[in-house]
């Protein structure tokens, strides 16, 4: 079964060709069971690969034929698989199937079901890619094509021009990340001779050792694609715009996969990184900030899939911080478990979105409880397993996160001191999340319903919701075999006092949210509402103003000078040429009057003139 | 006789006078009658020299070139003055700046 | 006795000029120039030249100077030509021609002291002038007198009057067959 691994990306590359030649000819339900068909298809070859895999366990390598030749430069379009690729590859294939299920009944009523189909389709061929690359060339393709279909999908109701702003933000965004991981691809083959992955740590341990610049800067530039990709400080500004798109677009490439290949590249590079601990270094504070700057942003935001997106990229702040500290497989087990619930929540925020005819502000909703049961149980359990509640799959994984932050032994060569430290911004993040998403929960879900609902979600809308709910729950329990692919990390030990702070923690942030938001009996107003209050909450609403700065530091110079530029200065220059001899041409226009007695005149000039040279010469 | 009772430079400088005067009044009038006058002084200056030359070398030639000069002079003065009565019965006046329809 | 007649004679013949191209009736103008003209002639006598002399009060006196007055006295200018005239004198009209003659009567008069001037002198009988004419000269005469052909074909055409009275500004002056009329 291995050596058709190259058909899981096929299906649904195909079906997206498919969709698009088609251009929206075909009967709706067909464009249904090609869609969402061709990722179950996917599925479930990852299945049976996986199945195999797990027998073998030796990484398996499938090259289907040779990209390009140029002299020493020959990379193939083959693929790699191995545990982590085996891991990733059913999350997207699983989470994307139950995703596109529910988009066939999310997207019922739009009259461009095709093309976002044929979107959806391209998206997950090309992720699938981006996990399946063998060498950094085709990661890159991969890279690029989840880019490409990110813009398509953001911008899909293209006729407003704000979405069409949103899509082009994200994009430019993502490029600058994307550049820097270009220029480091450069670095690498340049200095090592190879873009393949595992030729190229191998090479690289060979000639650098710990410490050295080049490996540096070689992370820290693939760092800049991640962080770009995975809307990390201070690339994170494009991710709450790009809610523009429809929202299982945001389910699955916002929450589930494209911005987890930021975590994904730094995994599968962890060889090069652990070359550089000041990058690592790098790595865990860029988490670290970036989770505690969103966390408390979402705190403040009022509609409802902001808020989902900035947890997300509080979240993934976590997985930053998780491999900064070398905890590789606590990283990718936060992806996974963040995959489910995050997916759950943002499928639950449609369906809300859905039934309440596009209501999206929070407070406008209210009392959803006991008018759509299934979304507010989806939302519950999300919720739950996004603040890290016990015995949730995001309890395990966050706690794996937070206690290998703590007990920093030097396994990735950065100082142990700054362990404690990481682990308490863990903390504050955790309790924030709890507080945001139960604050969430409680505004929507209960209180008087100020919106009501004029539909019910149906079978193919309820029925991931469930899926996913269940996995939300029993995720914590799967053990990720990612023993082989990354180095050991050490057993825990840590006193049950910290223990016990991790896991209250977040209880103690729903406790809060319950009585700020729920039972109303914690004068908060007071100071929400002072002066220094309202500042700093729409300090916080603006995402910390770094919107606003830059605008003011790239944005607004750039639209400037393109208008200025507009002017065409440059061609004034020519005008000028043109300007001059025309006004010679009036001036000399001017000495043929017509006026004879003119004319007599100038002819006595030159009879005066003549004259004189005469005299002159003679 | 025997040499010049009249110097030649000085005949000479006559006619270099009537000459600047012919064109002083051909650049300052606008009545095409005295531009036509101012025209006719500057030709009859012209002959004057030629004439005073033909005696100083002792030549019929400055009286044969004076005799052409004349002719000219018939001729344009003919033809000129049908063209100004054209003009005045066009232009209804006789001044020249007012015909200035020919210009760049 | 000649010089003193000839420095006589060029006096009036210069003042009469300058008057004749300052006035502000044409009559009087031409009149002046006549005056003119005849000083002219009084000069060519002195200066030996009576062929010329002849030539010049026949028919530059007698014959061109009447075709200014018949068309003068055609043109009927009267009192308002005669009051445009005199607006249109003003100082600031005459002073830059005067001033470029001034510059070039200098030049004219510097470059005509430079050179040496020959000393025989002789007096040129009309019967000199013929035999140069016609020996000599013979071509120059036929082309004058085709000049003098065009000159009276020209001013027969140009001089005619056309039937229609109302001549549209921008049409080529009546060149069409149908628009010749008789000549009044």
């Amino acid at each position: 079964m291995l050596q058709n691994i190259w058909l899981i990306p096929l299906f649904p590359f195909v079906s997206s060709v498919l969709l698009i030649l088609t251009a929206g000819q075909l009967p709706r339900r067909l464009i249904a069971i090609m869609g969402a068909g061709s990722v179950g298809l996917s599925a479930l070859v990852v299945l049976a690969v996986g199945m195999q895999f797990m027998e073998s366990q030796t990484p398996y390598t499938l090259t289907l034929w040779v990209w390009m030749q140029i002299g020493n430069f020959a990379p193939g379009f083959s693929f790699y698989v191995d545990q982590l690729t085996v891991v990733m590859m059913s999350v997207i294939t699983g989470v994307g199937f139950l995703i596109h299920l529910y988009s066939t009944e999310f997207m019922d009523d739009d009259s461009d079901y095709s093309r976002y189909f044929a979107y959806m389709n391209m998206f997950v061929a090309a992720m699938l890619i981006l996990v399946l690359a063998d060498n950094l060339l085709l990661l890159y393709l991969g890279w690029e094509g989840v880019g490409v279909c990110s813009y398509l999908l953001v911008g899909f109701w293209y006729k407003d021009p704000v979405n069409g702003a949103a899509s082009r933000k994200a994009f430019v965004i993502t490029r600058v990340g994307d550049t820097a991981m270009a220029l480091g691809l450069f670095l690498l083959f340049t200095e090592l001779g190879t873009l393949q992955i595992q030729p190229m740590l191998d090479a690289a341990n060979s000639r650098w050792v710990t410490g050295d610049t080049i490996p540096a800067i070689a992370a820290l530039l693939l760092l800049g694609g991640a962080v770009g990709k995975s809307a990390q400080l201070p690339l994170h500004t494009w991710l709450p715009d790009a809610m523009a798109g429809p929202t299982p677009v945001s389910a699955l490439i916002h929450a589930a996969t494209m911005v987890t290949a930021g975590v994904y590249l730094i995994a599968r590079t962890h060889g090069l990184f652990l070359l550089a601990p000041d990058v690592l270094m790098l790595v865990a504070l860029v988490g670290l900030f970036t989770l505690l700057l969103a966390a408390f942003t979402a705190l403040n935001q009022t509609d409802i899939k902001r808020i989902l997106a900035y947890s997300t990229i509080s979240q993934i702040g976590y997985m930053f911080l998780a491999l900064g500290v070398g905890a590789w497989s606590a990283g990718i087990f936060h992806l996974m478990t963040h995959a489910f619930f995050k997916a759950l929540l943002f499928l639950g925020a449609g369906a809300v979105v859905h039934c309440l005819h596009h209501e999206q502000n929070i407070f406008k909703m209210g009392g959803l409880r006991t008018k759509l049961p299934v979304v507010f149980w989806s939302f519950l359990i999300g919720s739950a397993a996004l603040a890290a509640l016990p015995f949730t799959s995001g309890f395990f994984s966050k706690d794996q996160i937070l206690l290998s932050a703590f007990e920093l032994h030097g396994s990735t060569g950065i100082s142990t001191w700054v362990g404690p430290w990481l682990w308490a911004g863990g903390l504050v993040g955790a309790i924030v999340t709890a507080i945001y998403s139960f604050r969430l929960v409680f505004i929507v879900f209960y209180g008087e319903a100020k919106t009501e609902p004029d539909r019910q979600p149906g079978w193919r809308m309820a029925g991931p919701l469930s899926l996913l709910c269940v996995l939300s729950l029993i995720g914590g329990y799967f053990v990720l075999p990612l023993e082989s692919v990354f180095p050991a990390a050490a057993e825990h030990h840590v006193s049950h006092l910290i223990e016990g702070i991790s896991i209250s923690i977040p209880l103690i942030g729903v406790f809060i949210a319950w009585l700020v938001y729920y039972k109303r009996s914690l004068p908060v107003e007071g100071f929400t509402e002072s002066g220094f209050g309202k500042a700093l909450r729409n300090f916080w609403y603006s995402g910390w103003a770094m919107d606003k700065l830059y605008d003011t530091l790239l944005v607004n110079p750039y639209t400037g000078t393109a208008n200025a530029m507009r002017g065409e200065w440059l061609d004034k220059i020519y005008h000028g040429v043109v300007s001059l001899c025309q006004g010679l041409h009036a001036l000399l226009s001017k000495s043929q009057g017509g006026k004879m007695r003119w004319y007599a005149t100038s002819m006595v000039f030159g009879l005066i003139v003549l004259v004189t040279l005469v005299g002159w010469a003679s | 006789m025997e040499g010049l009772i009249i110097p030649l430079n000085h005949v000479l400088i006559l006619a270099s006078l009537l000459f600047a005067t012919g064109l002083a009044g051909l650049m300052f009038r606008r009545n095409v009658i005295f531009i036509l006058m101012s025209l006719e002084v500057m030709l009859n200056s012209a002959g004057l020299a030629f004439v005073a030359a033909g005696t100083a070398w002792a030549q019929a030639d400055g009286q044969v070139m004076f005799m052409l000069i004349l002719a000219v002079a018939a001729a344009e003065v003919s033809v000129g003055l049908g063209l100004v009565l054209q003009v005045h019965k066009r232009f209804k006046t006789l001044d020249m700046d007012q015909a200035h329809k020919l210009n760049g | 006795m000649e010089l003193i007649l000839f420095y006589i004679a060029a006096t009036v013949a210069l003042f009469s000029t300058v008057f004749a191209l300052t006035r502000s009736n044409a009559a009087h103008a031409l009149i002046y120039l006549i005056v003119s003209l005849l000083a002219v002639a009084v000069i060519f006598f002195l200066l030996g030249a009576p062929f010329a002399a002849a030539l010049e009060v026949i028919v530059y006196a007698g014959a061109i100077m009447v075709l200014f007055v018949f068309v003068i006295m055609m043109l009927n200018l009267g009192e308002e030509g005669q009051e445009l005239e005199r607006q249109q004198m003003h100082p600031a009209v005459w002073i830059t021609p005067a001033i470029l003659s001034a510059i070039l009567l200098v030049e004219m008069v510097l470059l005509l002291a430079k050179f040496d001037t020959p000393q025989t002198g002789a007096l040129i009988t009309a019967k000199q002038v013929g035999l140069s004419l016609y020996g000599p000269y013979v071509l120059a005469v036929e082309i004058a007198s085709m000049l003098l052909l065009a000159g009276l074909v020209g001013a027969y055409h140009v001089g005619r009057r056309f039937r229609s009275t109302e001549i549209d500004e921008d049409s080529v002056a009546g060149s069409s067959p149908e628009n010749t009329g008789v000549i009044d």
